[in-house]
């Protein structure tokens, strides 16, 4: 209904050089970075505050971590992939490659479901200790992060009228989304060593 | 108690150390007074002279405010003064040059919800272990049956006895919540983080009866978690620790007086009567 | 440019010309389109600010069944107390319900008052109309934040239903306290995770917009400093709120997954071992809390600052003088608030290098401030100043907003902080910056910009009695407080006369409880005229105050889309009295 016609919602300010939607998402992952940045941080302040803190390895299963690793940079390879084949024009490649994103995701996810069932099964929950409470806590904020890009990257790939009748508004859209899921890989290349691994 | 001692400003400075803060406030505030009145001044004096009437108009060149330059810089000046020349050294004076612990008096503060408790090492000089699981009814502040140093502590509610002219470190923790440790006359300030140990220290110049009170919200009975501080003499002082030592085979001193309610209890119309009479 | 007082014979106007994408109010939407679910900024920003006033007023309610138990402590209430039988049993204010008053009056003033009035409301309404936009660069995300907002602020309220009441460990909701306090602290916790989301979906709209969305020929320095001070504010929140985000994250795990992170280990609750695993900080609670509060402190000021440098401009028919340093001074501004944080933590046993540091930091915020209020005071020189009522509140709004200001020195200080820490000192302090200074601003703002809003303007009678009435009462709240901080005396005292430093003070209890009653009877006038006024007020021109910025050449109310031709920008913001004018302003949009 927004018979307004915003300036810059598609083509980019002669000056900032994007357009609105892309300055936003840029905003929008810097509060992410305030966000995660503020977690990590706790992190530190309670690792380093305490008398022992056990070694991520001997806990959790870095195999596993190890192969959602590859997954999730998979994922972000074939989320560039999908751009580009939108860029070159071809919307039946997008649309794989954007399938091949989504399994990925969904693999990682899985992957993540056995950790978790493993952990709870052998008694290990967020109340278990400062070591399970952050690992549980970031690495559930991650997977809600997660959840959150599978929605916007299944309806990109699902709903593509756009593409026929505004096609450059599509694929700013599909860039932004791009934007946000390499953050969200970002953030589990940050977690994984740090938390897996130290 | 003494009423008098309290008005509408600082009460009145039994510390040694509080000089140099109640110094620190009355700069300030002179500081701030002038520049406020000072300001009022210019700003009541510009209203008028520049209110709109008929044939008057404003100035559109912008003033050459040459003054208000001084001004800022004097603010500055000053500034840096009260932060480097005042609070700083008065702060790292304080926390940093502690008395000995050997030359002083050492007392631990545990508080909990919502009561001061009180505990002197006793005549070995050494505060017995405590720890959470030996909390009872009958040993608020978990003290180590099995502890020989814990034998002798004096453990004291809401009544914290001190000598007068002479130094006093209390090392401050938390039961439960954040409490914060407050003797307005002393000038004593300290937040009781559960978890840690803090100490802090004093030095009366003068005998007298007066309060200790909780500065951190901490729940339902926070208003009511309210203690007496007694400056004596060294041998008050020592009379007072030899009447409350314990009894030979129990660790336990019992609580002479003023109760702790450790357990929420809903609350009775609060006291209002004074029970403390003045200790000169 | 026509000036015309009817709105609608305008907006036909443009239809004629051509712009079509501008008339929108052409096409009549269902009212859930137009007035609930509407994506017009204007429109959104009238929600915000009449759901935040609501607020208000409910924040303020809570402060004045407090004040009964200061002032007569122990006391049955007459009349209402009979009404909240489950805090009040007997009319008598019980503890717990005292805490959760105060807790309560703190986030609702800040989260659900303030912060969405000065930002979601003045913010929405008047700053796309100043940079010459027709709407938020995000009308739908704009909408959405205010979807957000209304849950966060409903679900926050809706706690004093649930067992054992609302939160009760004050706004700052400090653990362990925080941590074992009764359910409603969960809804606390949950109704802020809304309200931030909403803050930050605010956030990034405004900053794209300002960036973006300017009108041809309104270069960044010649903003109105309104928009500059949203600008700043807008990074603030964007930057600040997520730290309380992650907090908030952390303490609902603690108090729903039984994690430790703010809970060290062995407490011992009620004579109980706590059963936690322990190992946590709670002072890592202060520090991501603070983080976030003291930037939040100049989100509270800035629009603040923004409506009263556009009012005094207006009124005083001069530009403001130091026009530059006053940006340069907020951009400052806005850069230290993120590293002052730990002077609120003075007293958790901070050694002395990082009390130095802080101390400092908040000696150098002071100067911008400093300079800022001097920039104002310097531009009443050679002016020809019009006490109009919105001119009265910023007028009033300078010296009070120094007294605020001043008092924060002596707790800025750690030395002398050691004394006024969490005394009512610190009370008197931070009202006198947000409630006699923010909240004087926003009636400033309400007077100034109803016309624009409504066509109409409001009652300078009725304006008049309630700016007198409120200037002596808020005075009459908040002076006293420094010297009852003076004596001694905590702040979140259920009954400060158990305390004989307490009893001291007692007497100023009773004038602040009477001023705050009074405060209150001052707002009546004030309500009248805001509803009375939508239709019973004096129609005016859509430029009635003489004034320069581009919002007024916009008709009143803007139609969805809001001016009638693009606007182009020719000058600085406040060029009143330019010499050799006919008229005494030379408004932005007009060329020559």
């Amino acid at each position: 209904m927004s018979d307004v016609a915003i300036p810059y919602s598609v083509k980019p300010h002669p000056v900032t050089g994007i357009p609105n939607g892309k300055f936003a998402i840029w905003l929008f992952l810097a509060s992410e970075v305030m966000l995660f940045g503020a977690l990590f941080s706790s992190y530190i302040l309670l690792r380093t505050g305490a008398p022992s803190w056990p070694h991520g390895a001997d806990e959790l299963n870095v195999p596993l971590a190890t192969v959602n690793t590859m997954v999730l940079i998979t994922s972000s390879i074939t989320m560039v992939m999908a751009w580009a084949s939108l860029k070159m024009g071809s919307l039946s490649k997008y649309r794989l490659y954007m399938a091949a994103t989504l399994a990925c995701s969904a693999g990682f996810l899985v992957i993540k479901y056995i950790e978790y069932s493993t952990k709870f099964h052998h008694g290990h929950y967020p109340s278990t200790s400062n070591f399970f409470g952050i690992y549980f806590t970031l690495t559930g904020l991650h997977g809600i992060h997660i959840i959150g890009g599978i929605l916007v990257n299944a309806y990109l790939m699902i709903f593509t009228g756009m593409w026929k009748t505004d096609r450059e508004h599509f694929e700013n859209r599909v860039e932004n989304a791009g934007l946000y899921w390499h953050f969200v890989d970002l953030v589990w290349i940050f977690l994984f060593p740090s938390l897996y691994l130290l | 108690m003494d009423d008098k001692i309290y008005g509408y400003w600082l009460p009145v400075d039994v510390s040694k150390h509080g000089g140099g803060i109640d110094g620190l406030i009355s700069v300030v505030h002179w500081f701030m007074l002038l520049l406020f009145v000072g300001w009022g001044i210019y700003f009541i004096w510009v209203l008028m002279k520049f209110r709109a009437r008929p044939g008057h108009t404003a100035l559109y060149q912008p003033v050459k405010a040459s003054f208000s330059k001084y001004i800022e810089a004097g603010v500055v000046v000053f500034e840096a003064f009260l932060l480097f020349g005042l609070s700083a050294p008065i702060w790292a004076k304080y926390k940093n040059d502690p008395p000995k612990e050997s030359e002083a008096v050492n007392v631990r503060i545990i508080a909990e919800q919502f009561a001061w408790n009180v505990v002197y090492p006793g005549k070995d000089g050494k505060f017995g272990r405590t720890a959470p699981e030996f909390v009872a009814a009958d040993n608020l502040i978990g003290l180590d049956p099995n502890d020989p140093d814990g034998k002798d502590d004096v453990v004291m509610v809401n009544q914290l006895h001190v000598p007068v002219n002479k130094p006093v470190i209390t090392t401050v923790s938390s039961k439960d919540v954040i409490h914060s440790w407050n003797i307005p006359v002393l000038r004593v300030k300290q937040d009781t983080i559960p978890g840690a140990r803090i100490p802090v220290w004093f030095e009366a110049k003068e005998t007298g009866h007066f309060e200790i009170a909780c500065a951190q919200l901490c729940g339902l009975g926070h208003y009511r978690m309210r203690g007496d501080v007694i400056i004596e003499s060294q041998a008050d002082f020592d009379k007072f620790l030899a009447e409350n030592a314990p009894a030979a085979p129990t660790a336990q001193a019992p609580a002479p007086t003023a109760p702790a309610q450790p357990v929420p209890t809903p609350p009775v119309a609060p006291e209002k009567k004074v029970t403390e009479t003045p200790h000169h | 440019m026509s000036v015309n007082a009817n709105g609608h014979a305008e907006t036909a106007d443009a239809h004629a010309h051509g712009h079509a994408d501008h008339g929108g109010a052409h096409h009549e939407l269902p009212f859930w389109q137009k007035y609930i679910f509407s994506q017009d900024h204007k429109v959104i920003g009238i929600q915000y600010a009449v759901t935040a006033l609501v607020f208000l007023f409910f924040g303020f309610t809570l402060m004045m069944l407090m004040r009964w138990q200061l002032a007569y402590p122990g006391r049955a209430m007459p009349f209402i107390g009979s009404l909240l039988t489950n805090g009040m049993p007997g009319g008598v204010m019980q503890p717990e319900f005292y805490n959760q008053l105060g807790a309560m009056h703190g986030t609702i003033m800040v989260f659900l008052g303030i912060v969405p009035l000065a930002v979601g409301g003045f913010g929405n309404y008047v700053m796309p109309l100043q940079i010459g936009a027709p709407d938020m660069a995000f009308p739908k995300l704009n909408m959405f934040s205010y979807w957000v907002f209304l849950p966060g602020g409903v679900v926050m309220l809706s706690s004093f239903l649930v067992e054992g009441g609302a939160a009760q460990s004050g706004w700052t909701s400090y653990p362990p306290l925080s941590d074992i306090a009764t359910k409603g602290q969960t809804v606390w916790l949950l109704a802020m995770v809304l309200l931030i989301t909403s803050s930050l979906l605010g956030s990034i709209n405004f900053i794209v917009t300002i960036v973006q969305m300017r009108a041809k020929g309104l270069t960044m320095w010649r903003l109105p400093f309104f928009v500059w001070a949203q600008f700043v504010t807008s990074f603030l929140l964007l930057l600040a709120f997520p730290p309380l985000e992650a907090a908030s994250v952390l303490q609902l795990m603690d108090r729903v997954a039984g994690t430790s992170f703010f809970l060290p280990s062995g407490l011992v609750i009620s004579g109980e071992v706590l059963k936690v695993a322990g190992g946590g900080n709670p002072l890592l609670w202060q520090h991501l809390f603070w983080f976030l509060a003291h930037p939040e402190v100049y989100v509270l000021i800035l629009p603040a600052l923004g409506i009263v440098a556009e009012v005094l401009a207006n009124n005083i028919r001069k530009p403001l003088w130091g026009y530059r340093l006053l940006v340069y001074a907020t951009i400052f501004l806005g850069f230290m608030s993120f590293v002052v944080w730990a002077h609120h933590m003075f007293m958790t046993g901070m050694g002395t290098t990082m009390s130095t540091f802080f101390q400092t930091t908040t000696m150098i915020i002071s100067i911008p401030s400093v300079i800022i209020l001097t920039c104002f005071l310097i531009s009443l020189y050679g002016a020809n100043i019009r006490f109009t009522t919105p001119m009265l509140f910023a007028v009033a709004f300078l010296p009070m907003f120094a007294i605020g200001g001043l008092t924060g020195l002596p707790l800025g200080l750690t030395a002398s902080d050691i004394y006024l820490h969490d005394t009512f000192y610190v009370i008197g302090h931070f009202h006198y910056v947000v409630a006699p200074g923010t909240i004087f601003a926003m009636f400033a703002g309400i007077y100034y910009w109803y016309p624009k809003a409504t066509g109409r303007k409001m009652n300078d009678t009725l304006g008049r009695i309630h700016f007198w009435v409120s200037f002596v009462a808020i005075n009459g709240v908040f002076m006293p407080m420094f010297f009852q901080g003076m004596a001694g005396l905590s702040r979140r005292l259920y009954d400060p006369t158990v305390y004989a430093h307490g009893r001291g003070v007692q007497p100023l209890n009773v004038v602040i409880s009477w001023s705050v009653w009074l405060l209150a009877l001052g707002q009546l006038p004030f309500i009248w005229n805001f509803f009375s006024s939508i239709r019973g007020g004096v129609k005016v021109s859509i430029n009635p105050w003489d004034s320069t910025t581009l919002e007024w050449a916009a008709p009143s109310p803007p139609p969805h889309g809001n001016f009638l031709t693009d606007p182009v920008v020719y000058r600085d913001p406040y060029e009143y009295s330019v010499p050799g004018k006919a008229t005494d302003f030379s408004p932005q949009f007009v060329e020559g």
